[in-house]
């Protein structure tokens, strides 16, 4: 059975709306990538999974039951944890305060915890007692994803985790996607980076103004496909 | 130079009322940005209650306060669950205008029912006893049991806000109230929380402002201007900066007192204006991101 499942999910900015009637699936322990260009309603997508923007109860299902429109705590207890865009550390908590406060208000099932986390980002072990802030752009996102891990989900919403990052800083932060998965947790990951989604997904969509344009296995589809569902025509 | 002594040490020891007075006021500001302008009549509300209690009731004190405190939690975490969440968060003016028609209700609420005379809590003869230092200077027991109560109150606070999940949750809020809900924080029972413990502190205030000093319904407006100039000059959102903010409150206030008694009062409102234009931030800021 699927873990996650939209059905005919709309998301709307105001007026503007952002997402139309997407249906997509996430299997348990799958790693989804969702690209698409500027706008095309990625990070929308995410907000709405993790409650941060409203949708229709039946929209989503989780674990066979609707989840949408409820609000982000809950859907965090229920075991989605995000990483936002843009990292969105807390400036007065230091980076173990900010791996901890992940993982207060629930622990899963599962192996993190923050000795896990340190171990599978070494860095953030010596620099655990300073601000989050005061680390690199690296760092921070690292301190992100340690963050959302530590509730242990079951589904882990990664936003642009690559984004203003230098490629050998990008490296080491995929690097940690396979451990990732390894303790179970289903990912949907947004990325501009079309490279870096086909090498970690198992599949992926593609969005074009909040519509889904493609979808399949990264073997099964041609740079042509892609181009024309990420550009349009 | 003894005289110098005793002015510095009855200054300080007053600051620790002032303390009392603003540490609610600091932590709300510190958790939600706002500021209770009911903050000084809910001092007062929970003055009556207290003297109700212990007085009219005949309870006593110790069971009083232990009444007390919890019953002001509740009407805390209420106020801020039913009222004031319906409108925090998009403009600061509708919390603060809420705030402000809350004081206008407690005090005439407190006049009605009380009338305006002036009431006072019993300590049983513990208001007028003092400890002799040197000669010519001696301390008031309540004074000294008020700035240890303060500083106890503030090692609390400062521990509950550095050293737990629920400081880290109030410090989160306060940084990024969104993110916070990625973090499964239900910000309104947070806020509710921090409201419950900012009224349970009020209670404490309420005690040693009751046993010391004669209040009224009327007299909450000026506790609030000492509390509020002792959080500005510390810093706001800063704990211990609260203590330190009393503590030079209090002293500018007995050192104007000492120079002429007309100038208790102003002589705080000056120092408090100095270090605002010195240090718009307070003495001790918050760390700044």
């Amino acid at each position: 059975m699927s873990l996650l499942e939209t059905h005919g999910l709309t998301a709307f900015y105001g007026q503007f709306q952002a997402l139309y009637d997407l249906d997509l699936v996430v299997g348990e322990g799958e790693t989804i990538a969702v690209i698409g260009a500027n706008g095309a309603g990625k990070s929308t997508l995410l907000r709405t999974l993790s409650g941060l923007l409203s949708a229709k109860a039946s929209a989503v299902t989780f674990d066979g039951r609707s989840v949408g429109g409820l609000a982000a705590p809950e859907i965090l207890r229920l075991g989605i944890a995000m990483t936002p865009e843009g990292r969105r550390l807390f400036p007065s908590l230091s980076v173990e305060e900010n791996l901890q406060i992940g993982g207060d208000r629930r622990r899963g099932y599962g192996r993190w915890n923050l000795a896990t986390v340190y171990d599978l980002f070494p860095v953030l072990r010596e620099r655990r007692r300073q601000p989050g802030t005061a680390l690199s752009g690296g760092q921070q996102q690292m301190v992100a994803i340690g963050r959302a891990l530590m509730s242990n989900p079951r589904l882990l919403l990664c936003d642009e985790i690559s984004l203003g990052l230098a490629p050998v800083v990008i490296n080491d932060i995929y690097a940690a996607i396979p451990s990732i998965k390894q303790n179970g947790a289903a990912i949907v990951i947004v990325e501009q980076d079309i490279g870096r989604a086909l090498q970690v997904a198992d599949r992926i969509y593609c969005l074009q103004e909040g519509r889904i344009t493609l979808q399949g296995r990264p073997a099964e589809l041609t740079r042509e496909a892609i181009q024309e569902a990420y550009f349009g025509h | 130079m003894i005289f110098a002594l005793d002015t510095l040490v009855q200054g300080v020891l007053l600051g620790g009322l002032y303390a009392l007075f603003a540490a609610g006021l600091s932590l709300i500001f510190g958790v939600m940005r706002l500021v209770n302008l009911a903050h000084g009549d809910v001092i007062i509300f929970a003055a009556y209650a207290l003297l109700i209690l212990a007085q009219s009731l005949g309870l006593g004190l110790v069971p009083a306060i232990a009444l007390t405190l919890p019953a002001m939690f509740l009407i805390g975490y209420a106020f801020q669950y039913l009222v004031l969440n319906r409108v925090i968060g998009k403009d600061i003016l509708p919390p603060l205008l809420i705030t402000f028609g809350l004081s206008v209700f407690i005090q005439n609420g407190l006049q009605e029912t009380f009338s305006a005379d002036s009431r006072r809590i019993s300590a049983y003869g513990l208001e007028s006893a003092s400890l002799a230092l040197a000669p010519g200077l001696a301390i008031g027991v309540m004074p000294l049991l008020t700035l240890l109560t303060a500083i106890a109150l503030i090692v609390g606070l400062n521990h509950v806000f550095y050293r737990t999940a629920l400081g880290r949750a109030f410090r989160a809020v306060s940084d990024d109230p969104v993110t916070a809900l990625l973090m499964g924080i239900d910000t309104k029972r947070l806020f509710a929380v921090a409201m419950g413990i900012a009224f349970s502190v009020s209670a404490i205030a309420a005690l040693f402002l009751g046993m010391r000093a004669n209040f009224d319904p009327s007299v909450g407006p000026a506790r609030l201007i000492f509390a509020f100039e002792a959080v500005i000059i510390g810093g706001l959102g800063s704990i211990w900066g609260t203590l330190a903010g009393g503590a030079i409150l209090g002293v500018a206030q007995t050192v104007g007192a000492a120079i002429s008694p007309e100038w208790q009062i102003l002589a705080g409102h000056l120092v408090f204006l100095a270090v605002l234009v010195a240090r718009p931030r307070g003495l001790f800021p918050r760390r700044a991101n």
